[in-house]
C-alpha cells in the first residue's frame, strides 16, 4: 500500500542517477505539474495568507495593511471591546449547547432509525433535507416563525392562548436560543446520518453477545457501541466544531447580530472590522483569536489521529 | 432489544406473502415499544418539516391574510403572485428586479465551479494515489488541515491577491475561491477512491506505455462515475449555498441567489412584505432541495465520504 512502484520505474527511465536538482524537479513531472494548483493553494493560501493574517495583526493597520508593528496593541483593544467579548461568550454558549444537543440528538436519532422502523427511508429524508439548504434559507424561514407578532407566538395568542410567549429572537437573553433552534434543525439531520453509519458499522455479533450476557439495550449502547463509535464521535465533534467557530451566515440572516448586540459571533466581527468598519489590524486580530480557537480543537485531536506512529490514513 | 431480535427473525415473512405459521408467534405492530419510537420521530419530523409548510403556505398568502396572524392556516385562495414579484420586481435596496439576476448569477458561478473544482481535484488525487512525489503527501496533510482554518483568517489576504490578478469582484474571482476551498475536501474524495481502484490497472497501463494523462483520461475517469456524481452533489449544493465567498468576492453585479434572497429580506425598506420573503426563501431553497431529492442516497454518500475527512 505505502509502496506505489510507479515513480520509481519513472525514475528509471532517465540517465543512471540523476543529481538531486534534477529528481527534485523533473523527475514524475507531469505529475508535479498536475499538482501544481494543489501546491500553490497549500502553499499561497492555507500556509501564506494565514501567516501573512497572523503576521499584520501586529500592526495598526486602518484602511489599507500598511500599518506599522505595534505588538499587542490590537489585542488588547479587541478584549476590551465589549462587542468582541459579547461575540466570544456567545460562541461558547451557543457552541458547546450547539455541539451537545446536535450530538445527542443526532445519536439518539440514529439509535431510533436503527431500531428496523418502518418507512426508515422517509423518516431520514425528512431529518436530512434541512442540512441541503443554506444557512440564510435557514435564517429567514425561522426569522419568519419566530416573529413575534404573526408567527408562532401571534398565532397562538390569535388562538386563544394569550399569554404563550416565544419572543426569543427578539430577546436578548433568548435570542441565542433561538439560533440555537434553528441550528438544530438544519445539522441535526448530518449528525444523524454521521451516526447512523458510527451504528451500523457495529458488528451484529457484539449486539448478539451483549444479548446472550443479558445486558439491557441501554447499556450496551452506553458501555460498548458508544466506545466502539469513537472514531464517528471524534470526526463528527471535529466537524461539528469547526463549523460552529465558522458560524455566520445563519446570524446575518436569522438576527444579524440583535437584538442590539446580543448576538454577535466572531466571525461577523472579523468580516465588519475588515470590509465596513475600515479597522483591518483589528479585524486580523480578530481573525487570528479565531485561528487560535481552531488549533485549540484540532491540534489534540491531529496529536491523538496522526501522532505517535506517524500518518496513518 | 429482545423485541428488536424477534422481530428480525421473523423479517422474511412478513415482507411477503403469508406463509404456514412457523417460528416465533409475531409481535403485534403496536408494542408500548414501538408506539415510543414512532412517536419521537413523528415529534422530530414535526420540527423538520413545519418550516417548509410554513414557507410555501405563507409565500401562497396575500398579505391581509398573514397580518391576520395564523402562521397554521391554509391559503384561502393561493396564488403565485407572491413568487411572481419575489422572481422579478422584489426590491433589494434600489434596484427591483426580484431574485431573478441572483439566479442567473449563481448558474454563472456554480457551474464552472464545480467543473474547475472536480476537475482539478481529481487530477489532485490521482497524482497523488498514482504518481507520489516527495513532498505530495505533507501538501496533502496540510490541505486537509488546512479545510479547518476559519475562512475569515484567509479572506483578506485573498481579497488582495484577487485584486492583484485584477479579477476582484468577477465572477473569476469567486470561481478560484471555490475552487481553491473545495479542494481539500474533493481531493481527499478523488483520493480515497483511486486508491481503491485495483493497481493493476494503473501498473498495465504504464508497461503499455501510457503517460500520465492519457491513464487519467482513458482509464482513471471512465471508471469514476460514482465518485463524480458524488463530488458533484456536494459541489452544487455547496457553491449555491454559499453566501461569504459571493458577499465579498463576487461585486454587486454579480451577487448570487443566497446574497440577494438576504437582502431582499433583510434590507427592504417599508413594511415587510412576509409572503414575497417566502417565496424568495423557496425560490432560493428550490435547487439544493431539487439535487437533494433528485439524488436521494447520493446525497447521503456524498456526506458521508466527506465526513470521513482528516
Amino acid at each position: 500500500m505505502a509502496d506505489t512502484a510507479a515513480p520509481m520505474e519513472a525514475g528509471i527511465e532517465t540517465v543512471d542517477r540523476p543529481g538531486l536538482l534534477q529528481r527534485l524537479f523533473f523527475h514524475n513531472l507531469p505529475a508535479k505539474i498536475a499538482a501544481l494548483p494543489m501546491v500553490a493553494t497549500v502553499l499561497v493560501v492555507f500556509v501564506g495568507c494565514t501567516i501573512w493574517t497572523v503576521y499584520y495583526s501586529f500592526t495598526n493597520s486602518k484602511l489599507l495593511p500598511t500599518g506599522k508593528f505595534v505588538g499587542f496593541d490590537q489585542y488588547e483593544r479587541l478584549f476590551a471591546t465589549s462587542r468582541w467579548n459579547v461575540s466570544v461568550w456567545n460562541l461558547v454558549l451557543y457552541g458547546s449547547m450547539s455541539l451537545v444537543f446536535t450530538l445527542v440528538i443526532g445519536f439518539l436519532l440514529a439509535v431510533l432509525i436503527d431500531q428496523k422502523i418502518r418507512f426508515e427511508s422517509a423518516f431520514r429524508t425528512i431529518m436530512l433535507y434541512p442540512f441541503a439548504l443554506s444557512f440564510i434559507v435557514t435564517g429567514l424561514v425561522w426569522q419568519w416563525i419566530m416573529n413575534p407578532t404573526l408567527g408562532l407566538q401571534g398565532t397562538l395568542r390569535n388562538l386563544g392562548w394569550t399569554n404563550f410567549s416565544f419572543d426569543w429572537i427578539a430577546n436578548p437573553r433568548m435570542v441565542l436560543f433561538a439560533m440555537l433552534i434553528a441550528g438544530l434543525w438544519h445539522g441535526t439531520g448530518f449528525c444523524m446520518v454521521l451516526m447512523l453509519a458510527g451504528l451500523r458499522g457495529v458488528d451484529d455479533e457484539v449486539w448478539k453477545a451483549a444479548r446472550v450476557d443479558g445486558i439491557p439495550t441501554w447499556r450496551t449502547y452506553i458501555s460498548i457501541v458508544i466506545p466502539m463509535m469513537r472514531g464517528v464521535l471524534i470526526t463528527a465533534i471535529v466537524i461539528l466544531g469547526s463549523g460552529v467557530v465558522r458560524l455566520y451566515d445563519l446570524v446575518v440572516a436569522l438576527t444579524n447580530g440583535g437584538p442590539g448586540i446580543s448576538s454577535e459571533v466572531p466571525a461577523k466581527y472579523v468580516f465588519n472590522y475588515m470590509f465596513s468598519g475600515g479597522n483591518i489590524g483589528q479585524g486580523l486580530a480578530a481573525a487570528t483569536m479565531m485561528l487560535l480557537t481552531v488549533l485549540i480543537i484540532m491540534v489534540p485531536w491531529a496529536y491523538l489521529e496522526f501522532g505517535g506512529k506517524g500518518k496513518r490514513t | 432489544m429482545s423485541q428488536t431480535a424477534t422481530m428480525a427473525g421473523s423479517a422474511p415473512a412478513t415482507s411477503g406473502e403469508v406463509v404456514e405459521a412457523r417460528g416465533p408467534r409475531p409481535k403485534p405492530f403496536f408494542t408500548p415499544r414501538k408506539i415510543v419510537i414512532y412517536s419521537v420521530l413523528f415529534f422530530f419530523s414535526l420540527y423538520y418539516l413545519f418550516p417548509l409548510y410554513v414557507m410555501v403556505v405563507t409565500s401562497l398568502k396575500t398579505m391581509p391574510e398573514i397580518r391576520f396572524g395564523n402562521i397554521f392556516a391554509l391559503p384561502q385562495a393561493p396564488n403565485f403572485d407572491a413568487w411572481v414579484k419575489a422572481w422579478s420586481s422584489a426590491c433589494t435596496g434600489l434596484n427591483c428586479q426580484g431574485l431573478s439576476p441572483g439566479f442567473w448569477n449563481s448558474v454563472k458561478i456554480t457551474i464552472p465551479s464545480t467543473i474547475v473544482s472536480i476537475f482539478i481535484a481529481a487530477v489532485n488525487g490521482y497524482a497523488l494515489i498514482n504518481w507520489r512525489f516527495k513532498g505530495s503527501e505533507i501538501f496533502f496533510a496540510i490541505l486537509i488541515f488546512g479545510s479547518f482554518i476559519p475562512y475569515q483568517v484567509m479572506l483578506y489576504p485573498l481579497v488582495m491577491i484577487t485584486r492583484e490578478m485584477k479579477i476582484f469582484g468577477t465572477l473569476q474571482a469567486v470561481i478560484l475561491i471555490h475552487t481553491v476551498f473545495g479542494m481539500p475536501i474533493l481531493t481527499l474524495l478523488f483520493r480515497n477512491y483511486f486508491a481503491s481502484l485495483p493497481q493493476e490497472l494503473f501498473k498495465a497501463a504504464r508497461v503499455d506505455g501510457a503517460g500520465f494523462w492519457r491513464i487519467f483520461f482513458e482509464i482513471m475517469l471512465p471508471m469514476s462515475l460514482p465518485i463524480f456524481v458524488v463530488a458533484l452533489i456536494l459541489q452544487i449544493t455547496g457553491i449555491w449555498n454559499d453566501f461569504l465567498f459571493g458577499v465579498v468576492f463576487a461585486g454587486t453585479q454579480n451577487a448570487p441567489m443566497t446574497v440577494q434572497l438576504n437582502n431582499i429580506v433583510n434590507s427592504a425598506q417599508g413594511t415587510p412584505e412576509y409572503n414575497v420573503n417566502m417565496a424568495a426563501t423557496v425560490l432560493t431553497g428550490l435547487v439544493p432541495l431539487a439535487v437533494y431529492f433528485i439524488s436521494g442516497k447520493w446525497f447521503v454518500r456524498g456526506i458521508a465520504a466527506g465526513a470521513v475527512k482528516g
